[in-house]
């Protein structure tokens, strides 16, 4: 980094104090703090991650227990059990627990034997209450809960019975972002050739930043707006039942998304040496061959990154489909209602009793949002590198 | 504590001055709900008592929970009863449970499109709808045409009191759309022909709302003050205020007296919930 002054002409040194070779004290200064912020970037993320995972990770070893019946020892019995278990019963660490006099103990316990009383006698009685629906099987597979008539998947965190099925909100997520980006890449793709290529200057300079405008409307605005206008007006076109569904929050979300994609994908057509072009033309292609065929697969790392990066934003996006649909209905129908996620974890986290079961499992999906963008990201630049050496080697 | 502070009285005479400059400024965190009502209240009484700063935030009646119990407010709003699980955490944080003090009481009603012939539903017909067994609208007295159900989001006091006291611990149907307020199920009612919801009476004006029958032979009653307080409109609950009762003195309880006292149920009137009944006001 320092290095670029070995050869080649003396340059004059900050205020003329230094000369030659070495880096100057400002410059030093600038590289270290550079370097120290893109690591505390990287630090701040694994900080992140772990911990997200640290709260979510008794769930992963099966320490929870969302069992609505679990055995109470009455409070009479305080003198009679051996500390070691009193402590292990009411859930305290060895310092809560020592701190703890009697009294306080005694009202511990005495909750504990309220919190079966609360139970309904019905519940009680229901096979269900002994069920820890924290355990694997209840969390991604279809489970015949009392009261329904088949096996189904059913998120229903709040209740006697809590019902944690992942695979309505998995689904909610894929199905409202897999609709946003096929309305968006298309539009952002088309956009970003039109501007690029074709466009005349005069063009090009009002329909650049019209689309970058987009991304400057907040998505609480582009949420209410969907909510409000969008839904009425594409259920008079479609016709169809459910007014606030996945379409309508695709769509929204596709609005959110055009800018980002329409940005990274113009960036990259345009870097592309205008050589290409005038080759190509030279040849005799008309524009639009040359756009199509020479320019848009020189590009395609840059506009397979534009898409990489537009999935990320609409999977992360909350405000959105938390105004416009959050049903948590199992089907891949794009007219029936989803609830993504975020959704999910930006409405319930408040409530969520923290430490509890609910605010474990909301941990977990967050750890599992935060494990598909990596993934896919890592995909993503695994190809872009390919696809960048298989040009290159091309190229040579 | 007590005896410390019996052998120590400059002790104690720090500790109440550090207690009382602490009072002066009272924070206020928890129900959604309430969180109109609880500023007014604050408003007013700091309109009266200039030496007192009322912080009032929202969040949800879990979170002030959770605030109460890691001590970053002094009063909890919530709009359904403490649970066992909150309660065993203040005692761990504590050493007592927070008391409580039912502040007001709060009418659930039931909202129709304007559209919709329908007038009266029972709690039965009620518990039909939102549970998904009567799909619909022909199956409760209303013409042909599928029922779409508005419900609030699974954080909010209003879903878990619906839930337990009208569909009866069942689940909502599963297609029910979740709607991040009162008034935005009001807005999604008032556009969807075929919608039901339900919220807060404050919110009502404005929107229709349906008679609610206790039982199929009983006639529908209207969500209003007389019989909401006098327990006749069968969906009801009382909205609550809890403290750490080691707070529980001086500027904080003068204001939990205020707010109980005729002065702060005018508020509760003036901001649409209904007032408690002379004879709860001093428990």
């Amino acid at each position: 980094m320092s290095h670029g002054h070995t050869t080649g002409k003396r340059t004059a040194g900050w205020m003329g104090i230094h000369r030659g070779h070495q880096a100057r004290p400002v410059e030093r200064l600038a590289e270290w703090f550079i370097v120290g912020v893109s690591f505390s970037t990287i630090a701040v993320v694994f900080l992140i991650f772990i911990f997200v995972g640290k709260e979510a990770l008794p769930l992963l070893l099966g320490r929870e227990n969302s069992a609505l019946l679990t055995e109470v020892i009455p409070a009479a019995d305080l003198e009679k059990i051996p500390p070691a278990k009193l402590r292990a019963y009411l859930d305290l660490t060895p310092e809560q627990f020592a701190a703890m006099d009697k009294e306080t103990l005694k009202a511990l316990m005495e909750v504990r034997e309220e919190a079966l009383k609360e139970i309904p006698e019905e519940v009680r009685k229901d096979q269900d209450a002994r069920v820890n629906t924290t355990e694997w099987r209840y969390l991604v597979l279809p489970h015949q809960w009392s009261g329904y008539d088949k096996p189904e998947y059913i998120w229903q965190p709040v209740g006697n019975i809590h019902k944690y099925n992942l695979v309505p909100l998995i689904v909610g997520s894929l199905k409202t972002t897999l609709i946003g980006l096929a309305f968006a890449v298309p539009l952002a793709l088309g956009a970003a050739i039109y501007v690029s290529q074709l466009a005349r200057p005069r063009v090009k300079e009002w329909v650049k930043p019209g689309i970058e405008l987009l991304s400057g409307i907040p998505s609480v605005v582009m949420g209410t707006f969907a909510l409000i206008v969008m839904a009425s007006f594409f259920q008079k076109i479609f016709g169809y039942e459910v007014r606030l569904n996945a379409f309508v929050a695709g769509i929204a979300l596709g609005l959110a998304v055009i800018p980002l994609v329409f940005s990274i994908a113009e960036d990259a057509l345009t870097s592309v040496p205008r050589a290409y072009t005038q080759a190509a033309l030279a040849l005799g292609a008309s524009k639009w061959q040359a756009a199509y065929q020479v320019v848009l697969p020189s590009a395609l790392p840059g506009v397979f990154a534009a898409v990489v990066l537009g999935f990320g934003r609409a999977i992360g996006e909350t405000m959105i489909v938390l105004l416009v649909c959050s049903a948590s209905v199992m089907s891949w129908s794009i007219f029936d209602s989803a609830r993504s996620i975020t959704t999910t974890i930006a409405a319930e986290m408040a409530e969520a009793v923290s430490g509890g079961h609910h605010y474990r499992i909301l941990f977990l999906l967050g750890a599992f949002l935060f494990a598909v963008t990596f993934v896919i990201n890592l995909i993503g630049d695994v190809v872009i590198h390919r696809l960048k050496t298989q040009l290159e080697g091309k190229r040579a | 504590m007590k005896t410390l502070l019996k052998q120590f009285p400059a002790l104690a005479v720090t500790l109440a001055l550090a207690a009382s400059a602490h009072a002066g400024n009272i924070t206020v965190k928890g129900s959604d709900t309430m969180v109109i009502l609880a500023q007014k209240w604050a408003e007013v009484y700091m309109g009266k008592h200039s030496e007192v700063k009322l912080q009032v935030t929202g969040g949800g009646s879990g979170t002030g929970f959770a605030a109460l119990q890691n001590k970053t407010t002094d009063l909890c709003n919530a709009s359904r009863k403490i649970k066992s699980a909150e309660n065993g955490n203040c005692i761990k944080a504590f050493g007592k449970r927070p008391t409580e003090y039912a502040v007001a009481i709060d009418g659930l009603s039931v909202y129709v499109n304007a559209d919709n012939p329908v007038k009266e539903l029972s709690l039965e017909q009620l518990e039909k709808i939102f549970t998904g067994k009567a799909k619909n609208w022909k199956e409760v007295g209303g013409p042909d045409a599928p029922i779409t159900i508005y419900s609030r989001e699974n954080s909010s006091g209003t879903y878990e009191f619906f839930k337990e006291h009208v569909l009866k611990g069942k689940d909502f149907v599963a297609s029910a759309q979740t709607m991040p307020g009162t008034a935005a199920v009001l807005q999604a009612v008032a556009k969807d022909k075929h919608g039901i919801g339900y919220g807060g009476a404050a919110y009502g004006a404005g929107a229709k709302h349906v008679l609610v029958k206790a039982d199929d032979g009983s006639p529908g009653v209207d969500p209003t003050e007389e019989n909401v307080v006098g327990k006749k409109y069968p969906i009801w609950r009382f909205l609550y205020i809890y403290v750490n009762p080691a707070l529980d003195k001086g500027e904080v309880a003068a204001y939990l007296n205020w707010i109980r006292s005729d002065d702060g149920q005018k508020v509760v009137k003036d901001v649409g919930y209904f007032p408690l009944p002379a004879t709860l006001r001093n428990k």
